[in-house]
């Protein structure tokens, strides 16, 4: 089914290099990371050379070349809300979660990633799951949120 | 719905909008802005649907689901119009208790704004301190649109503008009107936006382009997302109009993949715009065409450079290119490409509008108009804010935005985020405008105000925002790359405590050649919080190296 979807993500670029990073911004939304395999078929389908999918993959943030978690954790970490706080809800996240930031846990539950300024900063700290943003957010309140991520 | 062919169907079209609604009809606004919906607004708006269904009240109360509204520190918003009643914190709970006060033309007092001294009650918009100080030509509308349905636009006399551009102006005429407002660039340069497109018209290569940076990734800056979110229309006809004059085919749009509801919205609004006809082939019967296509950043500062950024939308690494040839006339694909910050477009409508000397008549000597800031930090009400340029920064941090926070008193404010400066309080009565600030040494860029207290730890400041600098660096240049990185070792240093007392004039010499040699603005303004910083809070620098460490090095 993924691979499926996968293919088509792939063909509906087919012979368009300009769409490079469309096609993989697509990719990884759905498998949330980005195989060699399928980065291989991307530089095939769209006749880029491979090094330059590398290149693109490894300049942008938001392309991972190892696999994430069910889950992705964002503490944001932008001005305001390190003003407010956002370095201590970070030490909180990571103590309860066991991970740095960038990293994965070995079950795939949780991925931990700064976000620099996700834009609600009038409710920060705030912590983002898979996009659902928990503003005005305290150390003893994340437990709580993890919780409701399996 | 059938393309519009002409203006005369565009007018014929809205009078039908107004005849099928009723202005005096009630209807309730729930903010669903980036705050409001991270405080669960939706629940609010959800709680407003099944109460209307309950008692029957299709057709006698409206309700819209909307973009930021401004207030943002005392989310989730809701506004009931026709009288722009505004209710705060607002639960679902609250709701039978709005619905029932609005059917008898009463008010809920328990939600209205009540003064944290005094306890008096401000009921209508134009009463509550945050907004009664505001001037609020852009964002105003956002309470009025359902950002997902092009109606609303049009009922609010939207694409009137595009109609006079394309039936009763020339290309030329367009321009003109633009250069004699003196619309300056929003993005952060305030660059005149009209010299910008003549360049690029009167560049010689035949394709041209227009784009609309939304990328916004200046930290504490949230205003061009609430504008684009809650009114991409807006942005959408400014763009268009700027096309007109420039004489470009094709449109870009690039913004932010990482806020769902700004995707949703703008997909929503260019495919509505295409399919009325304000974009795509021979736009309101005019004969002239211009496509528009979005492009997403996915996640890093730079791509918001201007050059970096067309190097985006080509489809490669956004790494800057050297400006002495400018994007104006060689930018995407090497063709000119005039690119503007989204609140630069979406005051182009109101200038077609209302003309030229009506935007120059508001804002200061050298910057017109009024201008969005992001009002947050160590400030009471923190929020979306838009005043006439000129406008004093007590008026914002303190009439507006309610003083700081917990009591406390100010220390600093800065602007611009990771590149701009900080000035101390006793500077509170300069005025926002370009060159003043920029003189001062705070730049407005793109309008994060950031509102410091006497705790703020100003070494940790500067450290953070370099922290923050150096993993954004696209590394291309070595100044940029190498020149940020020893720059933060200093001040890390300094804020644990080993700082020596040579570190200022090592950091004064990395600043010079950092800002000198770098290829694009943000190795060139990577040292300018910490200019500022040497200007205004030196002896805390000092201070902090003479007794290695001490005080305030844990927050902020």
């Amino acid at each position: 089914m993924s691979e499926q979807k996968i293919d088509g993500i792939i063909e509906k670029y087919r012979g368009k290099p300009g769409a490079l990073i469309h096609a993989l911004t697509e990719i990884q939304h759905e498998l949330h990371w980005l195989p060699r395999e399928v980065m291989e078929k991307v530089a095939e389908a769209l006749e880029v050379p491979f090094s330059l999918v590398r290149q693109i993959v490894s300049f942008y943030k938001t392309f991972s070349l190892t696999p994430k978690g069910r889950h992705e954790v964002h503490v944001c970490t932008g001005m305001t809300c390190h003003l407010r706080g956002a370095a201590k809800l970070m030490a909180k996240v990571a103590e309860i979660t066991g991970l740095k930031p960038g990293e994965t846990d070995t079950d795939s539950r949780f991925t931990l990633e700064r976000g620099s300024c996700l834009g609600s900063c009038s409710i920060g700290p705030e912590l983002i799951v898979d996009g659902k943003h928990y503003g005005r957010m305290t150390p003893d309140k994340v437990e709580d949120v993890l919780k409701r991520y399996e | 719905m059938p393309k519009l062919e002409s203006v005369a169907a565009l007018e014929s079209l809205r009078s039908d909008i107004l005849a099928r609604r009723d202005a005096t009809r009630p209807c309730i606004a729930v903010c669903a802005g980036a705050a409001c919906d991270g405080l669960d607004s939706i629940t609010v708006a959800t709680a407003f649907k099944s109460e209307i269904a309950k008692q029957g009240l299709e057709g006698k109360v409206d309700l819209r689901v909307t973009g930021c509204h401004g207030y943002c520190e005392k989310g989730p918003n809701v506004v009931v119009g026709p009288k722009d009643v505004c209710y705060f914190e607002v639960t679902p709970e609250d709701v039978p208790g709005i619905v029932s006060a609005t059917l008898k033309g009463e008010v809920f007092e328990e939600r209205v704004y009540k003064d944290p001294q005094t306890g008096a009650k401000a009921v209508h918009m134009d009463e509550v301190p945050f907004y009664k100080h505001q001037t609020r030509l852009l964002i105003g509308d956002n309470p009025k649109i359902d950002p997902m349905k092009i109606e609303d636009y049009i009922a609010i006399d939207g694409y009137a503008a595009l109609a006079k551009a394309l039936s009763t102006m020339t290309p030329d005429e367009v321009l003109n009107e633009v250069k004699k407002a003196n619309l300056r660039g929003r993005g952060g340069g305030g660059f005149p936006a009209g010299s910008k497109w003549e360049t690029t018209k009167n560049a010689p290569e035949k394709t041209k382009y227009v784009i609309v940076n939304g990328h916004e990734g200046e930290s504490a800056a949230f205003m061009d997302r609430a504008m684009l979110t809650g009114n991409p229309h807006k942005v959408i006809e400014g763009l268009i109009i700027g096309a007109y004059a420039i004489g470009a085919q094709q449109g870009f749009i690039y913004t932010r993949h990482d806020a769902p509801r700004l995707v949703e919205h703008l997909k929503a609004a260019m495919a509505q715009a295409e399919e009325y006809g304000f974009m795509g082939e021979n736009i309101l019967g005019s004969g002239f065409s211009c496509n528009v296509e979005l492009h997403f950043d996915v996640g890093i500062f730079v791509s918001g450079e201007s050059s970096g950024l067309m190097r985006s939308i080509e489809g490669n690494a956004p790494e800057p290119r050297p400006k002495y040839i400018r994007t104006s006339v060689s930018g995407i694909w090497d063709k000119p490409s005039n690119l503007n910050n989204v609140e630069t477009w979406a005051n182009v409508p109101q200038i077609i509008t209302r003309g030229a000397d009506w935007f120059t008549s508001i804002g200061s000597e050298r910057s017109k108009g009024t201008k969005l800031v992001s009002l947050s930090g160590n400030v009471v009400n923190s929020g979306i804010v838009e005043v006439p340029m000129g406008t004093p920064l007590r008026t914002l941090i303190f009439d507006i935005g309610g003083g700081v926070r917990d009591g406390k008193s100010l220390k600093a404010i800065h602007f611009g985020g990771a590149m701009g400066g900080s000035i101390p309080a006793d500077q509170i009565d300069a005025k926002l405008d370009f060159d003043e600030m920029s003189k001062l040494g705070a730049p407005i860029g793109a309008g994060g105000l950031l509102v410091m207290d006497e705790d703020t730890d100003m070494v940790e400041v500067a450290r953070y925002l370099l922290d923050f600098l150096v993993k954004e660096s696209c590394g291309k240049c070595v100044p940029c790359r190498e020149g940020m990185y020893q720059m933060l070792k200093i001040l890390t240093n300094i804020t644990e405590g080993k700082g020596k007392t040579s570190d200022l004039d090592r950091l004064g010499d990395l600043m010079e050649v950092t800002s000198a040699a770098s290829l694009c603005a943000l190795g060139k303004t990577a040292s300018d919080p910490l200019k500022s910083m040497m200007r205004y809070f030196k002896d805390e620098y000092e201070t902090r190296i003479a007794t290695g460490g001490g005080a305030g090095s844990q927050a902020i």
